[in-house]
């Protein structure tokens, strides 16, 4: 038996890079956040002076990403923007999370009635047309930073709901769900520390993903006017601004739609990669 | 097996060595195995999860491909017919005419949307030229001698309306329809209760005994191996520790691993509560392998040696065994 | 001895939609003696997990009576049945499934003490490195670490540790190593043994392995479809089958040695039949060498034949 046989040549594969497409959108959301959150220290011109007689700027020294149509600092208008699209990108799913999260967890653990109950509630909210439903919510409770949020907030509930149950269901027909009722555990407990903890990172990758749905959804309701009220800007009401001088000053709309659009790609990237990285049982090897 | 070469060896396999790129470096899964099977024998190959069995065999017949990132090395020749470097055109022929298959899950290896009689007629309309009505013919026979009871109604049904059992007859009917050379059956019972396994291993044996195909049974069962193999394999961390004829193995086993192994069983000759022999510690990781034995650190008869070089697979009276201190000789472990 | 765990005509079903039921137990009757170890063989699929599962009410069996330690816990509920699961306790199957995948390996062990108010910290502590030190494993290096970096067997260990841990009475081990290499299999079958002496624990040990079964078990009984079929001490079950099954069961395994001739196991050819419809009167007699008329009219009760032995067969093999 001779084992001098030449070792077949190989070429192992190390540790993959942190690759492009992580390292991009993270970058990206990154700086988004970080100039939201620092908006009021970095010297940036108040995003509601108007200045009429420098109106539809191009982008240029002064103004480095130009004017909109009553002459305020694009930058800064996009900067604060920011800041509303995602105080509602965040808070809008979170809240549906809290809600949706809790409704799917005990359906999926609990079954039976409870779930039955838990999808016709689903049901039901799923079958209003989305836009129409947040739109009827906003002209009857008044446009506000809060009522918008909270608009599409429950307008998350029912995708919310939906990932936890399916996570749950597969959660809590394991083992160790089942040892932990035979040693007497509570099912708050259970559904606290045994499931929670394994729901937690398919919830999180989720809401990456119900951020930019989110934050599209904002620029839909300030397009049909129902947005976040002026002159607090937010990226939906810039890029509906925008759009009566499309001809002549066409960065108005295109600006905020391009930073919207990159901020909504990067967290869809991000969503996905989250999903895969968490796994426990995926990392280990 | 044993050398003794009168007329070749149906299949004869040189240094055979597959590895995977992992996140944490090169994972030899084989690592240099070598071994002869003559036509009309059985080699059990036995071995504990993870210790390259299936690997092993996927890799002699091109079912660990380049594409899944393994790199795969050594010789394989099945009637002198060199196998490396066939093309998957070529194998795909070979796989259906000179050598059956038959898998652990059945399952996973009968299509789920095709009627039973037609999957075992498939094999034969491809390599054999039947047409359609003699294939399903001969699929009715064929599911007549492997023990399915109805067979003209259980060849217009499909899997899934099968039992566990029923389902991997079916997977030996569809194996056997070429008159393969060699049959190569991977833990074909280990999903199955050991009164349908009995029934299968039966089977197995039966037509391998009638056609004089070879057999590579591949299990963790010793129990299995014991009953059904002329031969044995003994797989430790990729590598072939011991090989020999089944009584050999079973009398008198000259690897440390081996003996304890065997030494680990219950068996239903000794009283209860009798304390078990166990191995201490657990199989090595694959991807960080050091110096020396594989079984080294789990061996009561190490000696400074084993932890410093690697022992090859020695031959020794036609058996073989990868120790430096081998049970049964006066300067090694002694009985 | 008296009985630590007496199911008395122990009935499980699932539905599976069109009003149909699999019958996964029916009228099972059995006690396990205090500190013996019962064995539980069967095929897959008779009905074994069902069993210890209905035993902890998990779910509830549908009908029958469950009496452990002098509690029918089938008439208990919630916070009652919460005091009396610390002494009832189980080990699973599949050891990496049965530990939660993002607790570290000291909060898995500590959590019964937890649950059942172990208030103290450091009283905790001390009781869980005692019982990791009792099951081979080192607390100085485990303590941190997640489920997914041991393997198989030292995650059965850290699920025996968690048995251990509110020192049961009973320890329901349902296919402990099944899951594990032959090379680790006697090594967790020692620590079972070792803790059941150290411990002093009553074990009903479910097993598909007879050679397993027998090396661990003083008494052992045979499950076919759903039913008891035997129930003997080890020694006389092993040297004298009564039940056709029992013989077949035993004929069918394989033995390491090839010098034991293979045996017969006389089985009718033909397939287990489904638990949606089990045959009438005796569950085995469509596969039985033995098997008359009076078998498919009448269902074999549970009867014993010898001290000691119980058969439910209308024709067995002795007495
Ligand atoms: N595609 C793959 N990529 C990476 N590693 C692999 C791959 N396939 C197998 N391995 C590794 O190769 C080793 C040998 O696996 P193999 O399936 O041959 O074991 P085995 O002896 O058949 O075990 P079992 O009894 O569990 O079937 C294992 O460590 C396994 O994790
Ligand atoms: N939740 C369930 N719903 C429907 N049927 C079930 C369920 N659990 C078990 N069964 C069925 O009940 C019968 C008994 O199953 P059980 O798991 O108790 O068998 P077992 O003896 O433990 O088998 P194994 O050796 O495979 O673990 C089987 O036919 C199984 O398919
Ligand atoms: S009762 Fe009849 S069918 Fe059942 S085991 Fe006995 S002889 Fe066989
Ligand atoms: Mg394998
Ligand atoms: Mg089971």
């Amino acid at each position: 038996m001779s084992a001098s046989a030449a070792e077949p040549a190989i070429v192992a594969r190390r540790g993959r890079p942190l690759s492009w497409a992580l390292a991009l959108p993270l970058a990206w959301v990154a700086l988004v956040v970080f100039l939201a959150i620092t908006a009021d220290w970095i010297g940036l011109p108040d995003p509601a002076a108007q200045e009429l007689i420098l109106r539809r700027k191009p982008p240029s020294a002064e103004f480095l990403l130009g004017t909109d149509n009553l002459g305020r600092d694009m930058l800064s208008r996009i900067i604060y923007g920011g800041r509303t699209s995602l105080i509602v990108g965040i808070c809008a799913p979170f809240f549906g999370f809290l809600i949706g999260g809790a409704i799917g967890m005990s359906a999926g653990y609990f079954r039976g009635k409870v779930d039955l109950l838990a999808v016709g509630f689903i049901d039901i909210l799923l079958a209003f047309p989305t836009l129409v439903l947040a739109l009827t919510f906003v002209a009857y409770l008044g446009q506000s930073l809060f009522n918008v949020t909270l608009a599409l907030g429950i307008l998350s509930i029912p995708a919310a709901a939906r990932v936890s149950r399916a996570n749950t269901l597969a959660w809590a027909n394991r083992d160790f769900v089942l040892a932990a009722r035979t040693i007497g555990a509570s099912n708050w407990r259970i559904l606290t520390r045994e499931i929670l903890p394994n729901v937690l990172p398919a919830m999180f990758a989720f809401w990456l993903v119900a951020v930019s749905v989110i934050i599209v959804a904002e620029g839909a309701l300030s397009f049909l006017g129902l947005g976040i009220p002026a002159p607090q800007p937010s990226w939906g009401g810039m890029i509906a601004d925008g759009r009566e001088a499309l001809d002549v000053a066409p960065h108005t709309a295109l600006i905020p739609a391009a930073v919207m659009f990159l901020t909504v790609l990067s967290l869809n990237f991000l969503g996905d990669m989250v999903r895969n990285l968490v796994d426990p049982r995926r990392s280990a090897l | 097996m044993s050398g003794a070469v009168s007329g070749g060896p149906l299949l004869s396999v040189r240094d055979a060595r597959v590895g995977f790129g992992t996140v944490r470096g090169l994972l030899r899964a084989v690592d240099g195995v070598s071994f002869d099977l003559q036509a009309g024998r059985t080699l059990g190959i036995v071995g504990e999860s993870g210790s390259g069995k299936s690997v092993l065999v996927r890799s002699l017949i091109g079912l660990v491909g380049t594409g899944s990132g393994a790199i795969v090395g050594g010789e394989v020749r099945l009637d002198g017919q060199d196998l490396r470097g066939l093309s998957a055109a070529s194998f795909r022929h070979l796989l259906g005419r000179d050598i059956g298959i038959v898998f652990q899950d059945p399952m996973t290896s009968l299509n789920p949307v095709m009627k039973i009689g037609r999957q075992i007629g498939e094999g034969l309309r491809l390599n054999r030229g039947l047409d359609s009505a003699a294939a399903a013919r001969r699929a009715v026979e064929l599911l007549v001698e492997v023990g399915i009871p109805e067979p003209e109604r259980r060849a217009s049904q499909y899997p899934h309306e099968l039992s566990g059992g029923m389902r991997q007859r079916v997977a030996i009917a569809i194996a056997i329809a070429c008159e393969p050379k060699l049959l190569i059956a991977d833990e074909p019972t280990t999903a199955l209760d050991v009164t349908v396994q009995r029934q299968i291993l039966d089977l197995l044996q039966r037509e391998q005994r009638e056609r004089g195909m070879a057999m590579i049974l591949i299990t963790h069962d010793l129990g299995v191996a014991a009953g059904r193999a002329d031969d044995i394999m003994v797989m430790y961390a990729g590598r072939a520790v011991e090989m020999a004829t089944t009584r050999e193995i079973f009398r008198g086993p000259r690897m440390p691993y081996t003996e304890a192994l065997l030494r680990s069983l219950p068996r239903l000759t000794d009283p209860t509560h009798t304390r078990l022999s166990a191995i201490p510690g657990r199989p090595p990781d694959l991807a960080r392998r050091g110096t020396g034995c594989s079984f080294a650190p789990r061996c009561t008869y190490r000696s400074g040696r084993c932890e410093a070089e690697e022992p090859v697979l020695s031959r020794e009276g036609g058996r073989g065994f990868a120790c430096f201190n081998p049970l049964g000789t006066s300067g090694g472990a002694g009985a | 001895m008296s009985d630590l765990l007496r199911m008395t005509d122990l009935n499980v079903e699932y539905p599976v939609g069109g009003g149909r039921h699999v019958h996964a137990v029916s009228d099972v009757t059995l006690a396990v003696r205090k500190g013996e170890t019962l064995g539980l063989v069967g095929e897959s699929g008779s009905g074994k997990s069902s069993l210890a599962r209905a035993l902890l009410q998990l779910p509830p069996p549908k009908a029958g009576s469950v009496l452990f330690d002098g509690n029918e816990l089938t008439q208990m509920r919630g916070e009652a049945l919460r005091a009396v699961r610390p002494r009832l306790q189980m080990i699973f199957q599949d050891p990496i499934a049965s530990l939660n995948p993002r607790r570290r390996v000291a909060e898995i062990v500590a959590e019964p003490l937890v649950v059942s108010g172990v208030r103290d910290p450091a009283e905790r502590t001390r009781r869980v490195r005692a019982v990791m030190e009792a099951v081979g494993l080192d607390p100085d290096v485990v303590w941190t670490r997640r489920p997914h970096e041991f393997s198989g067997g030292q995650c059965q260990r850290i699920a025996i540790a968690r048995a251990l841990v509110l020192e049961p009475k009973l320890i329901v081990c349902d296919e402990p190593v099944s899951a594990l290499d032959v090379s680790i299999r006697a090594q967790i079958l020692n620590l079972l043994e070792d803790m059941k002496a150290r411990f002093g624990l009553t074990l009903l040990f479910i097993a598909h392995d007879l050679a397993v079964v027998k090396s661990v078990s003083d008494r052992v009984a045979v499950m076919y479809l759903g039913r008891l079929c035997e129930v003997a001490d080890s020694a006389s079950l092993f040297a004298t089958p009564a039940h056709p099954y029992t013989a077949a069961l035993m004929a069918a395994i394989p033995v390491p040695d090839p010098d034991i001739p293979l045996g017969d196991t006389k089985l009718r050819p033909g397939d287990p039949p489904s638990p949606l419809d089990p045959p009438s009167g005796c569950r085995f007699r469509t596969r039985c060498p033995h098997a008359e008329a009076r078998c498919a009219a009448e269902v074999p009760p549970l009867r014993e034949i010898a001290a000691g032995r119980e058969v439910a067969c209308h024709f067995p093999l002795i007495g």
